[in-house]
């Protein structure tokens, strides 16, 4: 029964959507293909026929829109089929950005817990610092990256840390409003008690608010750890890298080796979906040690 | 210091003078106690009962400062609330259990013991101990959820029982629990009071559990919030729960609704 359910509650409806979505795949790559073929065929003087046109239209060096198994031949090939240390595998780019991401999360998610602790504890910094917090997140990251980039790059910081920096901006947000909340998050009859016992704040903090915050903290490192991903890729974008992910996304692009582009949009994916599962899986380690309901 | 006035503190836990307490709102002032006179003495089990809004729980998050008196004077244990509550003076039981839902059964009662600071095999004796005294041996590991909500409010109790406080705050413990719960843990409430001779402060809104429990019976009426009538229970120490059919039994339950009929009559007039 537990296997059956498997294949009928996870497995049937995820490869059927998986299925239709490549289908739909398929049709926009011969619709959209198509009329680079009929030009070159126009060229040659002649005219080409649908099932002529057919295979043409998913084997094309620059296609407009790559078919899947050409994003997958690039992406067995850029992996699989290279030294992990090599400049044309996936992988060592992947890592590249993956290293910035995991720094820039840290401090972070670091700096998120910080701002929220001192927000929850004092007055003044919940009115003067929460505004500026919300005020970050209005200004296009696209805008203040270069920016970022390149004062740093002036007073001699280059290479990993400004890439870090930028995936910092954006998750500390998601952490100090969910640890804000998660702080706040103990019911008053929960606070009293502890002032009852003449409790001091540092115990009330350590025995009370934090182990509260938990489902909030991780929550948000959810948010957190995909939107650091995204910083380090734009990170990349700005400053000409030659590694990383977000440089092969350029460079594709400069050549027009929309293959190219495809797979590192590909592997940026599977590189985020992997981080998600990863802190999704120490939530429920957390929250399992902590006595919550299987 | 006298012999006399030592006495004294040796036996009075609270004393109130003309204590009253006016909260600032937003509507404003609303007066939730007035001219409060009251002393209870150690090894008193004193019931606060009153129809809501009569400043009873006020009154016990006074003792318990959770809550500034804004006339009038009060001493726990001969100090001021703060101090006593800095003493760690009392032990006090929530309306609701308020167990931390992290924390085992085991790990909810050490609380108070880690933030006083005992060492690890005084918690672990004195963990046994109060779980034994609310009869919820062998429940020290599970979580909060899994127990029923009689048995939460037991634990909470077990909890507020297991640091050397001689003064136990109930704000209607047994509330949100049904009648047959309640009437058990009334019960099992008078067996731990004579086993461990607290001096008990119970809040409630039930006339038969006020006087089924009580040595001293405390009647309150609403807007503003004051005392209408002291009960001194002529009723023996050990009370079956048979008791709350005998005359004497049904006496004071009836001067406790004379009481509570008193102070509403006067609602209605004003």
């Amino acid at each position: 029964m537990g296997k059956a359910s498997f294949l009928r509650d996870r497995l049937l409806p995820i490869g059927t959507v998986l299925v239709a979505l490549v289908a739909v795949w398929y049709v926009f790559v011969v619709v959209l293909n198509a009329p680079f073929e009929r030009d070159q065929a126009a060229r040659a003087g002649g005219t080409i026929g649908f099932m002529e046109l057919l295979p043409k239209t998913m084997a094309q060096e620059r296609p407009v829109l790559p078919a899947p198994h050409q994003v997958f031949a690039e992406l067995w090939d850029t992996t699989v089929n290279k030294a992990v240390t090599s400049r044309r595998s996936l992988v060592y780019h992947a890592w590249i950005t993956l290293s910035a991401t995991l720094l820039g999360f840290a401090m972070g998610a670091a700096l998120g817990i910080l701002l929220a602790i001192a927000i929850v504890h004092n007055r003044a910094m919940d009115r003067s610092l929460m505004p500026w917090v919300i005020a970050s997140q209005t200004i296009p990251i696209l805008a203040i990256a270069p920016m970022i980039i390149v004062v740093l790059n002036a007073v001699g910081i280059s290479g990993l840390m400004p890439k870090a920096l930028i995936s910092t901006y954006l998750s500390f947000f998601p952490v100090v409003v969910g640890m804000v909340k998660g702080l706040r998050s103990p019911e008053q009859i929960q606070l009293d008690l502890m002032h009852t016992y003449n409790a001091s704040s540092a115990q009330t903090f350590w025995k009370l608010r934090w182990p509260a915050s938990m489902p909030y903290l991780f929550t948000s490192l959810k948010v957190a750890i995909a939107i650091s991903l995204v910083g380090a890729i734009v990170g990349e974008l700005p400053t000409g890298a030659v590694a990383g992910l977000g440089a092969r996304l350029l460079a594709g692009s400069y050549y027009g080796q929309t293959v190219q582009i495809w797979a590192a949009l590909f592997m940026a994916a599977a590189v985020a979906a992997l981080l998600v599962i990863v802190v999704g899986f120490a939530h429920s380690l957390v929250l399992k040690r902590m006595g919550a309901r299987a | 210091m006298t012999a006399m006035s030592h006495a004294t503190a040796a036996s009075t836990v609270v004393s109130a003078k003309s204590l009253g307490l006016t909260f600032q709102t937003a509507d404003g002032p609303v007066t939730a106690l007035t001219g409060v006179d009251l002393s209870v003495e150690k090894g008193d089990f004193v019931s606060f009962i009153g129809p809501s809004g009569c400043g009873k729980t006020t009154f016990l998050r006074v003792i318990a400062d959770l809550e500034r008196p804004t006339s009038g004077t009060i001493t726990v244990n001969g100090m001021t609330p703060e101090e006593a509550r800095r003493r760690r003076a009392y032990g006090y039981v929530f309306q609701a259990a308020a167990l931390y839902p992290w924390r085992t059964i085991e790990k909810n009662i050490a609380l108070p013991l880690e933030i006083m600071g005992y060492s690890k095999a005084d918690q672990k004796a004195r963990i046994e101990r109060t779980l034994d005294l609310v009869n919820l041996s062998g429940f020290g590991k599970k979580y909060p959820w899994q127990l029923s909500g009689g048995m939460q409010q037991r634990a909470s109790i077990a909890r507020a029982l297991a640091f050397d406080a001689d003064l136990l705050l109930m704000d209607e413990p047994f509330g949100a629990l049904d009648e047959i719960v309640r009437d058990h843990l009334n019960e099992q409430l008078l067996k731990l009071w004579a086993a461990t001779r607290k001096t008990i402060c119970f809040v409630t809104h039930s006339i038969p559990e006020a006087v089924y429990l009580s040595t001293k019976i405390v009647v309150m009426s609403p807007r503003p919030g004051r005392v209408t009538d002291v009960i001194e229970s002529p009723l023996p120490k050990e009370r079956p729960l048979g008791i709350r059919e005998t005359p004497q039994f049904l006496e004071i339950a009836h001067r406790v609704r004379e009481g509570l009929r008193a102070g509403h009559s006067y609602e209605e007039h004003a």
